[in-house]
């Protein structure tokens, strides 16, 4: 059978075998948290003061803005202070600091059945565990469920591609829970009103494609779809284009291509919120690269310090970088001294020999990132008018349009900056826009 | 979390956009792929017309290295001739003369492509033109008595009027047979007279991606195709289509003039059209033009429509229906 795929993208090394057999194990519980009031949509106020005791799942940041999800305590113990921290998207926002007691007392909390609910009280179970997009965008995810007036949702799909080299913490998901991911599926097509789900998994995770097959095997509007091995498969518009053969159109969003498109640790999150009625307080996290010790998957309390992750797996040698999230798409640190958040997929680790680039050449015009581009730009145009400021010319040619997936300036023999001259030109172009 | 261990050195930490992996490609080893590919070509060349080819061969890469070094210095630019560009040029150029022409010739030759067509318009990336053919017809203009008319041929002392002159009637003499045509034993130009060294070479720079199988294949089916149609004394149909595709210069122009990155389209449609009308221009010179060769010129006048080209094929972008402007 031809597995679905898109046009263009690039075929990095996967580099997954370090971790892809390493089952998900819990993190030693962080002594201190430090979580971000800003973690999807607009900051929330704090709730607690400094001296509070807080329980695990306890609310303690919420904001009256529609776009916006709530924050809960990770550990339990004493709010130590409100301060403002870095976080691993390279921005500074406040953050609740909460020194552990050791205990991990919960909240009460009680399961609901899906069968239960009703779409509206389904909606504000999502906002209330503080669900956002853990894929790394971080968007509140009953927002995203929420379609404008006048669209809807037929199609929903679980982004199960995870086609970023490196990380694993979708995989070892499915193959370890794929019932709660079909539990969480079937509550996305609840609050959508959707007919058809997917799972869309690229096919070097057959493991995890068999497990959800035969989890998915009782349900007539569930399919588990096979996609080609290839980079940027789980970027949203490719995996819709993969599956459903539509177009988001350009400056669209994917309802406008009737897709809700969720990510697997969302889904996962969705479903211990049901079956357990606890927040969003920890999430799986993919630590690796050639100076980590023992890489492995990780389930992680939000708020925990990269730096005691990394003590813990243990780095050997000097770092060169440290990335939050893959390798195609993840920030480089300035330091570990930053919180995991809600969308923190993976710290991956280079050495200082992996992370020194070749310098940049002058462009030879061979078409690699022309062929590579997933969206159909020339992104060597656009790095020139971009560059020169041409912002005319980059708006003609659809510098918008790009969705910083790095495939460009991956297979680029002149290694050119090709990804930061064009997330400028989107910047400005759209920056205009919005001023005329 | 537990007793923290040995704290791992944190202070060389680079901060950088994505994304963090690059492939191994570089432009220097596009550039020597090229070379590589050329060495069966050479090795013929040698061969056939002795060492007087790898002579000029020699001084063609030499003058070319040479020229971009003092430019780049002069200029005050980085120095890049480790990348291979200048060299590859300068070989090109030589492959472009017969073994006869004079050594200052090529010398001169492989300057003034590398000063003139290359470096006054910013190096390496920034030249319309291809530079060894744009030098080719610099040196065809000033000394026509090196480069047209009788050639040397092979493994003899003595010359004679190319194969394609003789086709055309421009020129008397015999014809050669299709197997010395495919081997190199013709006269001809240093580097175009072995279409199977040439073939092997193009076959290698497919299989290694280096080069678009479209332009070659636009260019030698569309040679093919107007010379079966066109070619023949008899009638339409009644062409030699092998005879011109295998005699001078299609072969070396094809795989390894008109696939220049910096003066060939970007996308792929455009590097298809390109090559069909390299093909069509080829086919008008050497059948109704005033030379018996028009794969150099064929290439330089396409040369010149490729910013229209790339801005007439660009691919439909993701979720845009409607036409571009």
């Amino acid at each position: 059978m031809e597995l679905r795929t898109f046009v263009g993208g690039v075929h990095p090394a996967p580099s997954k075998e370090r971790t892809a057999g390493s089952p998900i194990q819990a993190a030693p519980l962080p002594r201190r948290v430090v979580i971000p009031l800003a973690q999807g949509g607009a900051p929330c106020d704090p709730l607690v003061n400094k001296g509070d005791a807080v329980l695990v799942g306890q609310k303690i940041g919420e904001s009256k803005a529609f776009v916006s999800a709530p924050v809960h305590a990770s550990i339990s113990g004493k709010v130590v202070g409100i301060e403002t921290c870095l976080l691993p998207t390279g921005r500074e926002a406040p953050a609740v600091i909460i020194e552990g007691d050791g205990t991990d007392t919960w909240i009460d909390s009680t399961g609901r059945k899906l069968e239960e609910l009703s779409p509206e009280s389904l909606k504000a179970l999502i906002r209330e565990a503080g669900l956002v997009g853990m894929g790394g965008a971080m968007f509140p995810t009953h927002v995203k469920v929420s379609p404008p007036p006048g669209k809807s949702f037929d199609s929903v799909i679980i982004n199960g591609a995870e086609c970023e080299p490196f990380l694993t913490c979708d995989q070892r998901l499915m193959v370890e829970e794929p019932e709660k991911i079909i539990l969480g599926l079937k509550a996305w097509l609840k609050v959508t009103g959707a007919k058809r789900g997917y799972i869309g998994i690229e096919n070097n995770k057959p493991e995890a494609i068999s497990a959800l097959k035969r989890a998915a095997a009782d349900e007539k509007d569930i399919e588990v779809v096979p996609l080609r091995t290839k980079y940027p498969q789980g970027s949203e518009k490719q995996l819709i284009k993969a599956i459903l053969g539509r177009e988001v159109p350009s400056g669209g969003l994917p309802v406008d291509a009737g897709a809700l498109v969720q990510n697997v640790g969302t889904t996962y999150a969705l479903a211990t919120a049901l079956e357990t009625g606890r927040p969003l307080v920890e999430r799986v996290v993919t630590v690796t690269g050639t100076p980590v010790k023992n890489p492995q998957n990780l389930r992680v309390r939000i708020g925990t310090l990269v730096s005691d992750l990394l003590s813990y797996c243990g780095v050997e040698g000097e770092v060169g970088k440290i990335i939050s999230g893959g390798p195609m798409m993840g920030i480089a640190l300035p330091t570990a001294d930053v919180p995991v958040i809600k969308g923190t997929s993976g710290i991956l680790l280079l050495t200082i020999e992996e992370a020194t680039t070749l310098p940049e050449r002058a462009c030879i015009r061979c078409g690699r990132c022309v062929d590579a581009c997933p969206i159909g730009l020339i992104p060597t145009f656009l790095d020139q008018f971009c560059r020169k400021e041409m912002w005319d010319l980059a708006e003609d040619y659809h510098v918008q349009d790009c969705i910083e997936c790095g495939s460009c300036a991956y297979v680029c023999p002149s290694k050119r900056h090709l990804v930061p001259a064009l997330r400028l030109g989107k910047a400005e172009v759209l920056a205009r826009r919005r001023r005329k | 979390m537990e007793e923290k261990k040995a704290v791992p050195s944190f202070d060389k930490l680079i901060v950088a956009s994505s994304p963090h992996i690059r492939a191994a490609e570089t432009v220097d080893r596009l550039m020597w792929q090229v070379i590589i590919a050329l060495i069966p070509a050479a090795a013929v060349s040698v061969y056939f017309f002795g060492i007087r080819s790898l002579v000029l061969m020699l001084v063609g890469v030499a003058s070319a290295v040479l020229t971009e070094a003092l430019v780049q210095k002069a200029l005050k630019k980085e120095i890049t001739i480790a990348d291979g560009s200048a060299a590859l040029t300068g070989l090109l150029l030589a492959f472009n003369v017969p073994a006869n022409a004079p050594w200052w010739m090529v010398a001169v030759g492989a300057a003034f492509a590398i000063a003139v067509v290359k470096q006054t318009f910013g190096g390496l990336g920034a030249n319309f033109v291809n530079p060894a053919l744009a030098a080719r017809a610099f040196m065809l203009a000033a000394w026509p008595q090196h480069m047209t008319g009788r050639f040397p041929v092979p493994l003899d002392s003595i010359t004679a009027a190319t194969p394609l002159a003789i086709l055309k009637g421009t020129a008397t003499g015999t014809l050669p047979s299709y197997l010395d045509l495919f081997i190199g034993n013709v006269g001809g130009v240093l580097g175009e007279t072995s279409a199977l060294a040439l073939l092997v070479g193009g076959a290698y720079l497919i299989w290694q991606k280096v080069i678009d199988w479209r332009t070659p294949a636009g260019f030698i089916g569309t040679v093919a195709l107007l010379t079966w149609i066109f070619g023949g004394k008899g009638g339409l149909f009644t062409g030699d289509p092998l005879y011109h595709v295998l005699a001078g210069g299609l072969i070396l122009g094809a795989f390894f003039m008109a696939t220049d990155y910096v003066t060939s389209p970007i996308t792929p449609k455009g590097r298809l059209i390109f090559g069909i009308g390299c093909g069509f221009i080829t086919v008008l010179i050497r059948l109704w033009g005033g030379y018996p060769e028009g794969v150099s010129y064929s290439i330089l006048l396409m040369n010149l429509v490729v910013p229209f080209l790339d801005r007439w094929t660009l691919p439909r972008v993701y979720g845009v229906t409607r036409a571009r402007a």
